[in-house]
């Protein structure tokens, strides 16, 4: 009996043994592909800034940390916050979070009317939705800037109509970031949306329907809470690449309202503070990461308190 | 029957649905019906004959192209399902997943606004009367199909409805499950009064449970009446043929008297059938009889038909012999057995067949 239990063990540990060497090659891509990348960028944030971009390798400093949230005075060293750094971290934030909401506002009846089409035509509105990411970024971003420029469509039609006198200045404003980014990130609140709405069962809306629900109630009560795995995959999916957007704060932004990506772009670029983007990096990445975890653990609060 | 009389009566209903292009389907052709208040109403047929249409009509989910609705002679046909003192129990149940049974139970009686105290004591009662306390906060995947069952009735009585609607929901359960719901069901719909119009197309649920039953064939009522009336007097064709076993006989008219007829069959024995409401007076006709409303006699005996005995079938509690009768057609009996024995026919040997006073009935096509 000894001896077959020895075996059995003998053959598990083998399996275990196994499973790893197989899994390795897989392991191997993700630790050099994605967490080496990462340490590089944190290990650099650490280092002093070459003086003439890079780093002086092996040369520790905490001097890239320190100016993502405070300054020194160039005359008299006196140390003060970094207004400017604080500004655009708060307009990063703010916008993605404006975008998030405006695309969740916009994206759910587009998702509910795609997942209440017949079946055979749900997916030529999907593969309408899609179109737009065939297009480089840059060209929607610009095609985008003709329609909200001085001289553009929605000015001209304004104007036209005798709404406006003037032409409204939007372009190179937060609203124009916002607004773009909205456009580029639609599709990626719809989808998730529409993935969850498909299986919705419509049954239980008919069912609240029947017990006295009116329609704004049946949202509420019953699509809503149904759908939450959607309204959360959809709002990470546009939250996190409008918070590290470049294009669009570039492009629209006009230079002046950079968010989080222009300003780590400028110090790996003209900047020449390499240390500084790279704490800047991964300041980005501890939002994310905070604001994804308070907003599950809300989001799925809300569920579990139903029962 | 005076219109005061019924819970939902519909008139004219004609229900058409667009689809692509030219195929218009009309799942509803002129359908009038009133429905007593109190009654099991249900109504009976295949997939496909508008049974579940003219359900969903009078809930609201959707409306009928033609024709009114009325419940207690006020036309509803126009008023979104969340307007209408009607609820369902639907095929699925279609219980909030997200909800516990005592949140489902309640969800209809929140929506109305009512007190929280009275919801409480509403969900209470209703627990009990489904005999499911013990189950409150539980979530609604964590009971049984038959639990659930339950649940979806208590949530669709819970607000009281002047007519409960009942959308096939016993099919998802087993048979034995299905044998104690239908009791069930019919405990239910006696204690609360409330008019219940059910949707089935399993015929022996409808005989068992119903006090009227219509038999619905594509997109119209065939009959209305009774259990017994549908069962011993059909009056179409599809209706004999949908509901039980039953022998056709093709004959002819020798003669009528009020509700009587003779009629001559292709053998030439005249036998006496029952005629139904508004029979055209054709001539050809086909009349039916109920395998176990006729008897086998030794030849020689008197009898309305003979034939000779092709098949005897023992199935433990009766008994099929099939005959083949002199005029070519072909004939069942059903026989209970009992502890005595059978009468000792024997397969290929000459026999009579007596029919029951009344088991003959003439149908309509």
């Amino acid at each position: 009996m000894a001896s077959a239990k020895e075996f059995l063990e003998a053959s598990e540990r083998k399996d275990v043994r196994d499973r790893w060497l197989l899994s390795l090659p897989a392991l191997l891509i993700i630790f050099a592909a994605a967490l080496g990348p990462l340490l590089v960028v944190l290990l650099y944030s650490f280092m002093v800034k070459g003086d003439y971009g890079d780093v002086k390798l092996w040369q520790w400093s905490t001097e890239g940390w320190f100016s993502v949230f405070f300054q020194r005075d160039i005359f008299d060293d006196t140390v003060s916050l970094a207004d400017a750094h604080l500004t655009i971290l708060w307009r990063s934030v703010w916008l993605s979070f404006l975008t998030t909401l405006l695309a969740l506002i916009f994206g759910f009846p587009t998702a509910y009317f795609i997942a209440t089409r017949p079946e055979g035509t749900r997916d030529i509105w999907l593969f309408l939705i899609t179109i737009p990411f065939w297009t480089n970024l840059l060209i929607r971003t610009f095609a985008m800037m003709e329609v909200i420029r001085n001289e553009g469509i929605l000015n001209t039609v304004l104007i036209k109509i005798g709404i406006i006198d003037a032409p409204l200045q939007i372009l190179y404003t937060d609203t124009a970031i916002m607004l773009g980014m909205l456009y580029v990130y639609l599709p990626l609140m719809v989808l998730p949306l529409y993935a969850s709405m498909e299986k919705l069962d419509f049954r239980l809306v008919e069912a609240a329907y029947d017990l006295y629900a009116t329609r704004l109630r049946v949202l509420w009560r019953v699509i809503i809470p149904l759908v939450k795995p959607g309204v959360i995959a959809g709002s990470i999916l546009v939250f996190i690449p409008a918070l590290g957007a470049y294009v669009t704060p570039r492009v629209l932004g006009g230079g002046k309202n950079m968010m989080l990506g222009n300003l780590i772009e400028l110090q790996f670029g003209q900047g020449r503070n390499w240390p500084l983007g790279a704490a800047l990096s991964i300041t980005l990445m501890a939002i994310v990461m905070v604001a994804m975890l308070v907003y599950v653990r809300q989001a799925s609060k809300g569920t579990g308190s139903h029962g | 029957m005076a219109a005061g009389q019924s819970a939902i009566e519909a008139r004219g209903v004609t229900k058409v649905f667009q689809g692509a292009g030219q195929d218009a389907v009309k799942a509803l052709d002129n359908v009038f019906v009133s429905i007593r208040e109190n009654e099991f109403f249900t109504l009976l047929g295949p997939s496909g004959c508008g049974k579940t249409t003219l359900l969903r009509l009078i809930a609201g989910f959707d409306f009928p192209t033609e024709g009114e609705i009325l419940l207690h002679g006020q036309d509803i046909a126009p008023l979104p399902p969340f307007r209408r003192p009607v609820n369902t129990v639907f095929q699925s149940y279609a219980l909030f997943p997200h909800m516990t049974v005592g949140q489902n139970i309640g969800f209809g009686l929140e929506m109305l606004g009512r007190p929280k105290a009275e919801i409480e004591a509403r969900v209470n009662e209703m627990l009990k009367l489904v005999r499911m306390e013990e189950l409150r906060n539980r979530k609604t995947s964590q009971i049984s199909g038959g639990q659930q069952q339950r649940v979806a009735l208590a949530r669709a009585l819970a607000p009281a409805p002047k007519v409960l609607l009942l959308d096939e929901p016993l099919s998802a359960l087993d048979y034995k499950l299905r044998k104690d719901m239908q009791i069930e069901l019919k405990r239910l719909q006696h204690e609360t009064g409330i008019t219940f119009i059910f949707v089935t197309h399993d015929q022996e649920e409808a005989l068992t449970m119903s006090d009227r039953i219509a038999v619905m064939s594509k997109g119209k009522i065939l009959q209305i009446g009774s259990p017994r009336d549908i069962y011993d007097r059909p009056s179409e064709r599809f209706v004999a043929n949908f509901i039980g076993d039953t022998n056709f006989l093709e004959g002819e008219i020798a003669g009528t008297a009020g509700s009587e007829a003779k009629v001559k069959l292709a053998s030439g024995a005249v036998i006496s059938a029952g005629l139904p409401e508004g029979f055209s007076g054709k001539n050809r006709v086909t009349v039916v009889v109920r395998p176990e409303h006729a008897g086998l006699t030794a030849p020689g005996k008197k009898a309305d038909l003979s034939g000779k005995l092709e098949n005897i079938v023992y199935f433990g509690t009766d008994t099929h012999y099939h005959i083949m009768l002199d005029g070519g057609a072909s004939f069942m009996i059903r026989q209970q057995n009992s502890r005595g024995g059978g009468v000792g026919h024997a397969v290929g040997e000459a026999v009579g067949v007596m029919l029951e006073d009344h088991a003959a009935q003439v149908l309509k096509d």
